[in-house]
């Protein structure tokens, strides 16, 4: 395209979004940026079922009594939420999305190893998606997201069957998007991008995705195991015809767990981008933040039967998985202690993605101690089951990791969409999510101290805990507000924000080097590194110099 | 190799019809297919350990009653089916063989063949779920497994609930390990249709090489299952 044609209006560089439309373009398409979007769109869709669910029972739960839906209703809505929100967003969010996106751009290849195994990927996401819509929209299920045996396969009424093939399909995805990944940072970097150059948000996928290619595959075949169980009245899990509970959950945990690092781990990818790019500095003991996403997707995989603790595992047993609990928390603790070090005397910006990434380590870290709470047996007999649990692991998921998909999503909107966001509403936003968050969650840290069981929907015995659900649900609204203001912006700008420079935040790393919105195949030319990842340094030099003669 | 087919191996290195756009060259995109299939065969291998687990968890808890119900599977047929299974995976290197040394016919031949063994696998383990489908050793509705003596011990009868929990692991199994068989015997099926057009030359053969490393995976995953299935507490 040459400069003359640029007279009235600026003619508009050919990217990967305008360079074919139709809906065809879209549906067939294998570039990796384009599947990435599909994904967007569909995670988003679920995101909001599941908030929908949230709402509800947070509802309910602003009344003792039982007074807005029946019981069995309330079971098949935190049940639904559960299932929605960990299989079809929170373990897809930001790995099929900004990982998909981003891992080709980032190690210098024009596109995954395997572009269509990636579309297949999202095909599969779609189908199970669908079935699980089918699912809840023809009665639900209700045996919470865990399915714990004998109930699931033997008394409960609901479609158990359906919803958990549904996640059978759904994993398949999340197995080929892992796979992708692994062989792409392995076999697709560009010249001279060696494994101590790799930007801290790859070591982070490629841990992720060694869980999601080890781990998804048990809970496959424990879901496959269950549907036939309960078809076919088999006793594989049924104590009544010989069967194990115990070993369903040793098998489901042996994935759930895991999956908790699915959800965190590509969400502190995230932070050590954002971070380094807004204190304008390298990164602090890049390598310590790079084999800690290791450790903690390898001491991932040793810890599952801490959710076992009162279900009548050995006493031996239990102190072996506390003691491995505990160790999961040096690399988590690693990371954190990084982060603050490279805020140490850099020069730091509010822009929004970096509320976003200050919001995540407070409170990932105040998730990650309780978790250590969780971790000490005794305390944990006392508060198993409670809203303590709950409390926790929202920290971890929606303080964690959903602050580090917001604050990735807003860090690389202008190279996703071309364009710029408004960022005081970016701004008002996180804030708005950061209290909105913890004023949902933090009461429930004191409920499930006092007493409160998770899973009723009648507390109608102890008036007392009213007080402090009110206050949770109240902060859920504020949260609902935090989460539909970027959506709004984020479609506004599409139409009316400013067109993006390509490298708006002045940041390091190959992604930024291509055009906003990038070609289809991401480089004019096969970039070639010779230089480590976030230099900082070298990118402020110039600037520094300008400084200097102006003082 | 020939000198010719080197100088070829340059021409093509530019405009080779196979390479796809977002490889650099040949070599990087054989090795990321190579990878992926074992990437994907360790998947495989955690989706049956999961099975393994549980089965080794029962056969330890239940072991009289493992053996009695595993005595009335046909370990001669099972025992066919392996030799099937290893000339078939034979017959696999063989076309691995035959497609870097270029020669049409033994490739053709050889899958052939290996699909040929693969539907004799999937007969004899027809004619075994039918044998079972008779004798009720099918969990469900109309098992029974009543008066069958535990091996070594004529007075004690099975508890027909834990042979139902062996009969239900074997089927799982096997019935998932066919299930890739039939998956393999479709793939096959594909490259045969691929190597019919010639497409494949010693530069360009992944497909048949990890269509191959698929073949003996399932061939791996058998050899596990005849013993554990076939041959508990079996005395002469």
């Amino acid at each position: 395209m040459s400069m003359a044609t640029t007279t009235i209006q600026p003619v508009e560089r050919e990217n990967y979004l305008n360079k074919e439309y139709g809906v065809g373009s879209w549906l067939f398409t294998t570039d990796h940026k384009r599947i990435a979007l599909l994904y967007l769109i569909s995670i988003t869709f679920f995101f909001f079922i599941g908030g929908f669910f949230a709402l509800i029972i947070r509802l309910e739960l602003l009344t003792p009594a039982s007074d807005l839906v029946q019981p069995d209703t309330y079971n098949k809505l935190f049940t639904m939420h559960g299932m929605v929100m960990v299989f079809f967003f929170l373990v897809p969010s930001i790995p099929a999305t900004l990982g998909n996106f981003l891992v080709p751009m980032m190690i210098g290849a024009k596109d995954l190893a395997f572009p269509r195994i990636n579309l297949l990927s999202w095909y599969l996401y779609i189908i199970g998606g669908l079935m699980m819509l089918h699912c809840m929209l023809t009665g639900g299920v209700d045996t919470g997201w865990t399915f714990y045996t004998p109930f699931s396969t033997a008394y409960s009424n609901t479609k158990v069957v359906e919803a958990g093939l549904a996640i059978f399909v759904a994993g398949f995805s999340s197995i080929l998007t892992g796979l992708n990944f692994v062989v792409s940072i392995h076999r697709m970097r560009a010249p001279g991008m060696t494994w101590s150059r790799l930007p801290l948000f790859i070591w982070a996928h490629y841990a992720t995705s060694i869980i999601q290619i080890l781990g998804t595959p048990v809970i496959a075949i424990t879901l496959l195991l269950v549907a036939v169980e309960r078809t076919l009245h088999l006793g594989i899990f049924d104590p009544k015809l010989g069967g194990d509970p115990l070993l369903f959950q040793h098998l489901f945990w042996f994935y759930s767990h895991p999956a908790v690092y699915i959800m965190i781990l590509p969400s502190m990818g995230v932070i050590s981008e954002v971070i380094a790019c807004f204190a304008r500095k390298r990164i602090f003991g890049y390598s310590f933040v790079a084999f800690s996403s290791i450790a903690i997707a390898v001491f991932g995989f040793l810890v599952w039967a801490h959710h076992m603790f009162v279900a009548g595992i050995s006493i031996y047993a239990a102190l072996v998985f506390s003691i491995l609990s505990y160790a999961v928390a040096v690399p988590s603790a690693v990371k954190v202690f990084n982060w603050t070090a490279t805020l140490y005397k850099g020069s730091i910006h509010y822009d929004a993605p970096m509320l976003y990434a200050f919001g995540f380590i407070g409170l990932f870290t105040m998730g990650g101690l309780t978790g250590l709470f969780l971790a000490a047996l005794g305390i944990d007999v006392h508060v198993t089951d409670t809203y303590f649990v709950i409390a926790h692991f929202h920290y971890i998921m929606v303080g964690g990791a959903l602050m580090g998909y917001l604050g990735g999503l807003h860090f690389w909107w202008p190279k996703i969409s071309g364009r710029l966001y408004p960022e005081s509403w970016a701004r008002l936003a996180a804030l708005i999510v950061f209290l909105g968050f913890n004023l949902t969650f933090f009461p429930q840290f004191v409920l499930g101290y006092l007493g409160m069981p998770r899973r009723y929907a009648d507390y109608s015995h102890m008036p007392e805990f009213q007080v402090l659900n009110v206050l949770s649900t109240a902060g859920a609204t504020v949260l609902g507000v935090g989460y539909l203001l970027p959506m709004l912006y984020f479609l506004w700008s599409m139409r009316y924000g400013k067109p993006a420079p390509d490298n708006p935040w002045n940041a390091a790393g190959l992604e930024w080097m291509t055009s906003s919105p990038p070609t289809t195949f991401n480089f004019e030319e096969e970039p070639v590194v010779t230089w480590e990842a976030y230099n900082y340094d070298e990118l402020d030099r110039g600037h520094k110099q300008e400084v200097k003669v102006v003082g | 190799m020939s000198d010719s087919t080197v100088v070829g191996l340059h021409h093509e290195e530019q405009h080779h019809p196979e390479l796809l756009h977002h490889f650099a060259e040949p070599q990087q995109q054989r090795d990321a297919a190579s990878l992926g299939m074992w990437i994907f065969l360790g998947t495989e291998v955690m989706f049956f350990g999961g099975l393994f687990c549980a089965y080794l968890i029962y056969r330890r808890w239940y072991f009289g009653d493992f053996g009695a119900a595993s005595k009335s599977i046909d370990a001669t047929l099972g025992a066919t089916n392996t030799a099937v299974l290893i000339c078939s995976s034979l017959t696999v290197v063989l076309a691995v063989w035959a497609a870097q040394i270029a020669r049409r016919t033994l490739l053709i031949g050889s899958l052939v063949i290996t699909m040929l063994l693969g539907m004799v696998f999937l007969g004899i383990k027809g004619k075994e779920y039918k044998d079972k489908f008779e004798e009720h050793h099918v969990p469900g509705a109309s098992f029974s497994f009543d008066h069958v003596a535990i091996p070594g011990h004529p007075d004690q009868y099975a508890n027909p609930r834990h042979a139902e929990i062996f009969f239900a692991l074997y089927f799982i199994m096997t019935g998932l390990h066919a299930l890739h068989m039939i998956i393999g015997l479709g793939l096959f099926a594909w490259l045969l249709y691929m190597a019919w057009k010639g497409r494949f030359t010693p530069e360009y053969h992944t497909p048949i090489e990890i269509g191959g490393l698929y073949w003996h995976f399932v061939d791996i995953v058998w050899i596990y299952l005849f013993p554990l299935l076939y041959l508990i507490d079996r005395h002469p």
